[in-house]
């Protein structure tokens, strides 16, 4: 009988095993030597700050996007080489996005996703065209973003003034369609550099249909009352409220106007910063027939469907900043396919002569003119029931819209 | 020049508006009578009682009234335990260091709301709150009503506590001679804890109050402390009643200045009180001469 031999592994077994080992520690280093250098990509959103929410929301949709492309292989024109997020924190600050620049562009950084905020992004990019570097911006509404002549900023979705313009045709269609029962109007804005510009087109355009702006009320963010400003629209008496602000302010002056049960025609936003899943499911009976022109997905497409699918099971909202970060992040990706580099000139001259599908989006085929892609466009939201519903354009049109809006008994 | 009803419905907001503003202030007036020193954790810990407001209801059902209790309850053991374990100890006993105490414990709260609840808009939803009372121009929401009334009488409550009790004489002893009240055998350090604690309970009675008609964030808290502040300097620094009335009248004042300048232009009304009251009457209009 033999011996049960006191180490269960053979010679050969060992030899072998020791070679691999050894193979393996030498050769190691050899490939990680052979993998690409990674993509570093920088992400500037106000993650702290008064609109702190948005911010992360912006920072989730780029980082799955990243996480998404990477275990897909990474840039293939480029050995298959990652993408490397350097997060960011503007903490709404415009200096602190200015800094942010900096510090990533010390990192190496090769392009650049940001920022939320308008006066942030237009001040970012502004620093980072010093160095030549791209910068992408993901949410911003201002159009000076991409009207300063800056060769470094590409915009994939439509400013303020596309969105007005896209906004105040539907809404046109639709006070048509109702035998024109909106001929006045009271515009509320936030005071920053969003809420102002979206204001003065509108006081500029809402003429051209027939809508006559009574009156043009600005708002700090914060606003702790809307009280006084519900009293002056009772006062004036408009058949509609438009509003521009961000999310808090949204709820808050929103509320407020349902509390005190002021009867309009109907309440119009333009990218209303609180027009989301969370509002119409948490105050049905405030955001009901609440209108907004806003960003929004392509309900027909697969990929966005899908996308909203995986954010929902992990109980965040499918927000239009999640998905327009994620789709610039593929953008950014098929502009580094095409250049095969990660060097400012050639990625800079693949961002300009992109023709990239957004599948998320309900967007044409991209053209950037000057930085602005020309195949964006806006889509008409109605909370109807604790739902969103597009109501224009037609081709999307999930339900009809309800306006003028039942008064108030 | 504005309607006379127009006027009226708003000095009505104003003092609905203020009705808050009175129990924020009061508690920091409170805690500056007695430990000397600016709360600069007041609007993290407003905050921190609105998210427990929030929370209650949303995973109780409990209204945010009915949450009164048990809110103003868990405030004051927190703030209590608070100057207890950190700040009295961290301290040393000098006032300076409590000022900067609180700007860290501020910073440490904002960021682990951040983390904890996410930067999104968290409002609670009420049966009555579409509920109105009209008085002319004015539409008064119901929350707003209950939430001045019940402001009110909170504060009525605590003043009599300070009169009357024992307690309440002790911590105005402290207030005015703190090394005469320890001489008499004062527990100085439990009073400076129990004004502390008390200071707190009155922000997570204001958080109840504030839930039924606004909504918390991680930075929402802060937007009551500069005009609490306001009303601290307009009350006298430390007065109680001045804090009252003080609330009141930059309600009013930030109501009326909003109708006749605008939004924006008229939040220059709370600041001009505050550049004019340092001025002319820097000791406030209740407070004590130096």
């Amino acid at each position: 009988m033999n011996q049960p031999s006191r180490f269960p592994v053979s010679r050969r077994t060992f030899l072998a095993g020791s070679t691999a080992l050894a193979a393996g520690t030498l050769g190691g280093p050899a490939i990680v030597r052979a993998q690409p250098a990674p993509v570093k990509v920088g992400l500037i959103h106000p993650v702290t700050g008064f609109v702190a929410y948005n911010g992360q929301q912006s920072r989730l949709g780029a980082t799955m996007a990243i996480d998404d492309l990477n275990k897909a292989g990474g840039i293939k024109s480029m050995g298959g080489a990652k993408l490397e997020p350097l997060l960011g924190d503007s903490q709404s600050k415009v200096e602190v996005g200015v800094s942010e620049v900096e510090k990533m562009h010390e990192q190496g950084v090769a392009a650049y996703i940001g920022c939320f905020q308008s006066p942030v992004g237009i001040a970012a990019s502004q620093a980072a065209a010093k160095y030549n570097t791209p910068f992408l911006i993901d949410v911003g509404a201002s159009d000076l973003l991409v009207t300063r002549g800056l060769k470094n900023v590409f915009r994939l979705k439509p400013g303020f003034g596309v969105c007005v313009d896209q906004g105040i045709a539907a809404l046109d269609s639709l006070n048509k369609a109702a035998g024109s029962p909106a001929k006045s109007a009271v515009i509320v804005h936030e005071s920053g550099e969003f809420g102002t510009g979206t204001s003065k087109l509108l006081s500029g355009k809402l003429p051209s249909i027939g809508i006559n702006v009574k009156e043009v009320i600005s708002h700090d963010n914060p606003t702790r009352n809307f009280d006084n400003i519900a009293l002056r629209i009772r006062s004036v008496a408009p058949d509609l409220v438009m509003m521009s602000n961000y999310q808090n302010e949204y709820v808050l002056l929103a509320r407020t106007l349902f509390q005190q049960k002021v009867n309009l025609a109907g309440f119009y936003s333009f990218l209303g910063g609180g027009f989301n899943y969370k509002f119409v499911k948490e105050m049905p009976d405030v955001s009901q027939y609440m209108m907004d022109t806003n960003h929004w997905f392509n309900p027909k497409s697969e990929k966005a469907q899908a996308l909203k699918k995986r954010i929902e099971a992990t109980k965040a909202l499918f927000t239009y900043e999640l998905y327009l970060s994620y789709s610039v992040v593929m953008l950014l990706a098929d502009a580094l396919e095409h250049a095969g580099s990660a060097d400012n000139e050639k990625l800079l001259a693949a961002l300009s002569a992109s023709t990239f599908k957004a599948e998320l989006m309900p967007y044409g085929p991209t053209k950037f003119v000057n930085g602005q892609n020309q195949g964006g466009r806006a889509m008409t939201l109605q909370s109807l029931k604790g739902d969103i519903e597009v109501i224009a354009p037609a081709e999307f049109a999930s339900a009809k819209a309800v306006f003028p809006r039942p008064k108030f008994t | 020049m504005l309607d006379p009803g127009i006027l009226f419905a708003g000095v009505l907001n104003g003092l609905m508006a203020g009705g808050i503003y009175v129990l924020v202030a009061v508690g920091l007036t409170l805690i500056y009578g007695v430990l000397h020193i600016i709360n600069f954790a007041h609007g993290s810990l407003l905050m921190l009682a609105m998210y427990a407001v929030f929370f209650l209801w949303r995973l109780s059902g409990l209204d945010p009234y009915a949450a009164l209790p048990i809110v103003i309850g868990a405030a004051f053991a927190f703030g209590y335990l608070l100057y207890r374990l950190v700040i009295g100890r961290l301290s040393h006993g000098r006032d300076e260091n409590i000022l900067l105490i609180t700007l860290g414990i501020s910073i440490v709260i904002d960021n682990v709301a951040l983390l904890l609840f996410g930067g999104n808009t968290q409002t609670v939803e009420t049966p009555y709150a579409s509920s109105f009372v009209q008085l002319g121009d004015a539409f008064l929401p119901l929350p707003k009503i209950i939430s001045f009334v019940a402001s009110l009488f909170i504060c009525a409550v605590l003043g009599l506590f300070l009169a009357r009790s024992d307690t309440g004489k002790a911590i105005r002893a402290v207030a005015r001679e703190r090394q005469g009240a320890r001489l008499v055998g004062i527990d100085v350090d439990n009073i400076f804890a129990l004004s502390y604690g008390i200071g707190i309970a009155c922000l997570g009675a204001a958080a109840c109050l504030l839930m039924p008609t606004y909504y918390v964030t991680p930075s929402s808290g802060h937007a009551f402390v500069l005009v609490a502040f306001t009303i601290v300097v307009l009350g006298g620094m430390g007065s109680f009643a001045g804090a009252a009335v003080g609330g009141l009248i930059i309600g009013v004042v930030e109501s009326l200045g909003g109708l006749v300048l605008g939004e924006q232009l008229g939040q220059i009304g709370i600041s001009a009180i505050f550049i004019l009251i340092l001025l002319l009457k820097p000791s406030g209009l209740f407070g004590a001469r130096q």
